[in-house]
């Protein structure tokens, strides 16, 4: 495997006791029944992997700052495993398998990293990410995250406000969007070689300007306390806690503002299926599943963990008023 | 003398790959369990085996619709005595693939599974396929097959709306990458095009 310095951490530190000993639990259980299972060694029971998953500590500017960023907002849920977080993935520039991320990201290269800002802002330009981060203070925030496909975790960012950004870069009057673009580089990413696949890159994304304002709206640059793995979209990305996962876009490369609604990758792609405001809606079912219902993970086979969707995914006390009078319906 | 030697050689051959046959199908199966033994199949097990057992539900279902072609365009007829097995094997990841959707993904959920069977085209659409199969895997026995008689090869034509519903399956399901799914398709659009061409020419002749 591509795996650069694989620093040793104990897994105590990052998977929860008893989420490590629920699944031991379940293996033992599934032993009990499995039919193959009688034939296979004892010691397959453990489970392995844990001690052997790379740390990414981050380029030395971005290290202290992580290491202050104090912990500010928490889901009451129980926070997913580092092994599930980083080897679990959407990221489609590197395959559409949820493994292609974590086996073929290793190498992408996050530092230094430029980030072009144009479009109705009246400082544009090409912003190194440093810069950027310097000035502003990262946060550890624990949001739910839950992706189209009907699955969701809970995942501890450390970031900033994306409001905090855009402010650099004062936007003017006329600004209604923000349109973010992810790199495309075709030598480290390989899902973008791809000839049958079906999307468009660069992969972009949108939001209005209150949804990109809101407090709840997080660049992340941090997980776990540490820096962003490549597979979770390093060196930044957008994470939009009460839209589906593909909203939040990773690796950006480029932030526009706009007058009028900017192109979403997946909304172009399938119109009838992702909507540009994507917000998690259990009433809304996609087209060809159910959104009433998700299955949090990490989840074992006897314990599915199928729970039920909530509106806003949780967070509707925050941003239910950014809708009001929208037919959601419509505006899926 | 010479003659019955070989006959029971060839016996013997055919007894010991019948067994090859029928171990190398239960592979998949082991393999996969190997590797949720092993924690390797990620943070959702469940969905690596229930996609890992459909599509082997579909090769195995495609194995059995590839015998007769073999055996016309090459005159190969070894394979014939794999037929009824293959397509039990088809059956029986799909009867798994089944069980694991309704215990992993569903929890045994009534409301779920009913909005599942009633509202999602592709779990229609797999569904009535795994409907179709039922009766030919419960008719593949040489009983039923001398108590059917010719009406026992009508019945067993099923296999093909019940494959394309096995593609159409395959294919709803897609978010994005199309390229294994037309490979399954040209495979399929292959095995069943042959049928008809022979049937044409065998008509017309």
């Amino acid at each position: 495997m591509l795996i650069q310095k694989p620093n040793k951490i104990p897994s105590s530190e990052i998977t929860p006791e008893s989420v490590y000993l629920n699944r031991r639990r379940f293996m033992q259980a599934f032993a009990g029944v499995g039919l193959a299972a009688a034939a296979l060694p004892a010691s397959a029971l453990l489970s392995s992997g844990d001690t052997e998953l790379p740390i990414y500590p981050g380029p030395n500017w971005l290290q202290p700052k992580l290491k202050a960023a104090p912990t500010t907002i928490v889901a009451e849920d129980d926070v997913a495993p580092y092994d599930a977080v980083i080897t679990h993935n959407n990221f489609y520039e590197f395959g559409t398998k949820k493994s292609d991320p974590f086996e073929k990201a290793q190498e992408f290269n996050t530092d230094p990293w430029k980030v072009e800002v144009s479009g109705e802002v009246e400082s544009p330009g090409v912003y190194n990410l440093e810069d950027l981060i310097a000035k502003v203070d990262l946060e550890e925030r624990v949001y739910r995250l839950r992706c189209v496909e009907a699955w969701s975790m809970v995942i501890p960012w450390i970031g900033f406000e994306l409001g905090s950004l855009l402010k650099q870069f004062n936007p003017t009057s006329k600004a209604k969007y923000v349109e973010f673009v992810t790199l495309v580089d075709k030598e480290q990413m390989p899902g973008q070689r791809g000839f049958f696949s079906s999307l468009d890159w660069p992969y972009t994304e949108g939001l209005r300007m209150d949804e990109a304002m809101h407090p709840l709206t997080l660049m992340a640059v941090g997980l776990y306390g540490n820096s962003l793995p490549p597979q979770n979209g390093a060196p930044f990305r957008l994470v939009v806690p009460w839209k589906y996962g593909f909203k939040s876009i990773k690796s950006i490369v480029a932030i526009r503002l706009t007058e009028t609604m900017p192109k979403a990758t997946w909304n172009q792609t399938a119109p009838g299926e992702y909507g540009f405001y994507a917000n998690v809606n259990p009433k809304v079912d996609h087209p060809r599943w159910s959104q009433a219902t998700e299955r949090r993970l990490p989840a074992s086979l006897l314990n599915p963990r199928i729970i039920d969707t909530q509106m806003f995914n949780g967070y509707a006390d925050e941003v239910a008023s950014l809708y009001s009078g929208m037919d959601l319906t419509k505006w899926y | 003398m010479l003659v019955a030697q070989k006959f029971s050689n060839l016996r013997w051959g055919s007894i010991a790959q019948w067994w090859l046959v029928f171990l190398a199908a239960l592979l998949p199966l082991v393999l996969l369990v190997d590797a949720l033994l092993a924690n390797r199949l990620g943070a959702d097990p469940a969905k690596t085996i229930v996609d890992e057992l459909g599509t082997w539900a579909l090769i195995f279902l495609w194995l059995t619709l590839a015998i007769t072609p073999a055996r016309r365009l090459f005159n190969w007829r070894k394979p014939l005595l794999f037929r009824r097995m293959l397509g039990l094997y088809a059956f029986f990841y799909a009867v798994l693939h089944l069980v694991s959707v309704g215990t992993f993904i569903l929890g045994w959920r009534a409301d779920l599974i009913v909005r599942e069977v009633t509202e999602r085209p592709y779990v229609i659409a797999g569904f009535v396929a795994f409907l179709l199969l039922m009766p030919l895997a419960v008719t593949s026995t040489r009983g039923w097959q001398t108590r059917l008689g010719p009406k026992w090869r009508s019945l067993h034509r099923l296999v093909y709306p019940a494959s394309v519903l096995v593609l159409l399956h395959f294919v709803w399901l897609i978010r994005a990458s199309y390229a294994e799914a037309l490979l399954y398709g040209l495979l399929l659009a292959f095995l069943l095009g042959i049928r008809l061409y022979y049937t044409r020419n065998w008509r017309t002749r």
